[in-house]
């Protein structure tokens, strides 16, 4: 077993952390780091509720492990929000009601932004098809494609591209 | 789940991950680690060290040169996904990179680790045999290259010793005249395919000139249906030719009977599924 010093820069914020190897990202940033924003749903690299960005890059928290994260910035949900004003994606999945139980909400949002930011005027397809690593078990599929539509649009028009 | 403890290691060279390699049985390479990780958790696999790849950048490239496509081992699947040279001239890949897995999986998975991985229900190893592609391999000894119809001996299991390492694809540029397609069904997006058919053919004066097809999920290793290649070459490419072949390519599935569907079943979709890629590919080659 090997532990390993590692800086890594969550949301802005440099933490420097002793860890197992074995430690997965999605466990520092919610056991470590307190930040529970990052949920766990299926463990098995499926469900995408844990997506944070690595670098920029939306990607599943479950299967990378603390220690590839070295030297890196990890945004999580936590990060969206700036100064105190909600992200467009916050916004309009308040708005367009994107969410029932909120369980996968911050993957789906994590993963949008990153959609957004390549595509701010994405077709129903481009959303279907750039969330279809991030699982709504309610289903609610319909708001959740117009929440992304909506922040695009209010992101081109505000020129906040997240 | 929790992985087993292991030892971690990040190489800053290939030959340094090699030297690691070489000394220590239990260690595993760490790629896009979306296969080993999940294994890991499961403790289905527990290596006593891990050598991450990761920061091996100059491992990671997609260029056309002497005559082959060459992508480094390391390159992630949303990179190929988004490569114009691979979208225009190398359909088959690109059709194959965009049903592996999911967009968030492909962020990170490599087609180095895809193919290495040796897991018969991953989409790129079938989509290789049909463009006749090669490997690169570095061990201690120095490189050698590897055709992919020797790579792949079993179930999870490649020609590769111990201590080499994958380190580049490549496939042959096309020819004029030439066309591909990957067909696939899965029951979900990001689940295995219940069976999947790639097809490279070339088209010279209105005959088939050569042509690959590989078979994905209906077997311990991917399937080079090598019966229904030999059947289309120095034919025309017209439908009763098409069907032909994509009823010789079912009889070289040996697929099982699992949760995904029945023997029959999965014959019968591999038949379904060749006529499919097989009518894209020569329509592809005509466009070309």
């Amino acid at each position: 077993m090997s532990t390993h010093k590692i800086t890594v820069t969550v949301n802005g914020v440099a933490h420097t952390e002793e860890v197992e190897a074995r430690l997965l990202l999605v466990h520092l940033l919610r056991e470590k780091l307190s930040l529970t924003g990052t949920h766990i749903g299926c463990d098995t690299t499926s469900c995408g509720a844990c997506t944070v960005h690595l670098d920029g890059t939306p990607v599943k928290s479950c299967t990378v492990f603390a220690v590839q994260a070295d030297g890196k910035q990890v945004t999580t949900v936590e990060g969206l929000a700036q100064n105190g004003n909600l992200h467009p994606i916050q916004a309009a999945f308040i708005e367009h009601h994107g969410l029932q139980c909120g369980f996968c909400t911050p993957g789906m949002m994590m993963t949008s932004a990153a959609l957004l930011r390549e595509n701010p005027n994405p077709s129903d397809d481009d959303v279907r098809w750039g969330i279809s690593g991030n699982l709504c078990r309610c289903t609610g599929y319909m708001n959740i494609v117009k929440a992304v539509q909506a922040a695009g649009k209010q992101m081109a028009a505000g020129g906040n591209n997240g | 789940m929790i992985p087993p403890s292991f030892d971690y290691a990040v190489p800053a060279s290939v030959a340094e991950a090699v030297s690691l390699l070489s000394a220590n049985p239990e260690a595993k390479l760490l790629a896009g680690g979306h296969s080993l990780v999940p294994l890991m958790r499961f403790r289905l696999a527990a290596p006593a060290l891990l050598i991450d790849l990761n920061r091996l950048s100059d491992l990671a490239y997609i260029k056309e040169d002497g005559g082959w496509l060459k992508i480094g081992a390391m390159t992630r699947e949303s990179a190929l996904d988004r490569s114009d040279l691979v979208r225009t001239r190398y359909p088959l890949l690109h059709d194959t990179t965009r049903l592996v897995a999911d967009p968030l999986v492909r962020n990170l998975a490599t087609l180095g680790g895809n193919l290495a991985h040796a897991d018969p229900a991953n989409d790129h190893p079938a989509a290789m045999l049909a463009y006749r592609a090669q490997v690169v391999a570095v061990g201690p000894g120095g490189e050698r290259t590897i055709p992919c119809a020797e790579f792949f001996v079993d179930l999870f299991t490649t020609s590769l010793a111990h201590d080499e390492i994958l380190t580049e694809i490549q496939i042959p540029a096309p020819a004029a005249g030439s066309g591909g397609a990957y067909e696939k069904l899965e029951r979900k997006v990001g689940d295995f395919a219940t069976a999947a058919v790639g097809v490279q053919l070339t088209l010279t004066d209105g005959k088939v000139a050569s042509a690959g097809i590989g078979l994905t999920n209906v077997g311990a290793t991917p399937i080079q249906a090598s019966a229904a290649e030999a059947a289309l070459v120095g034919s025309a490419p017209d439908d009763a030719a098409l069907r032909q072949a994509a009823a010789l390519a079912a009889e070289a599935a040996q697929p099982s009977a699992d949760q995904r569907g029945s023997v029959e079943y999965k014959r019968s979709l591999v038949k379904t599924l060749a006529l499919r890629a097989l009518r894209t590919a020569v329509a592809r080659a005509q466009g070309a």
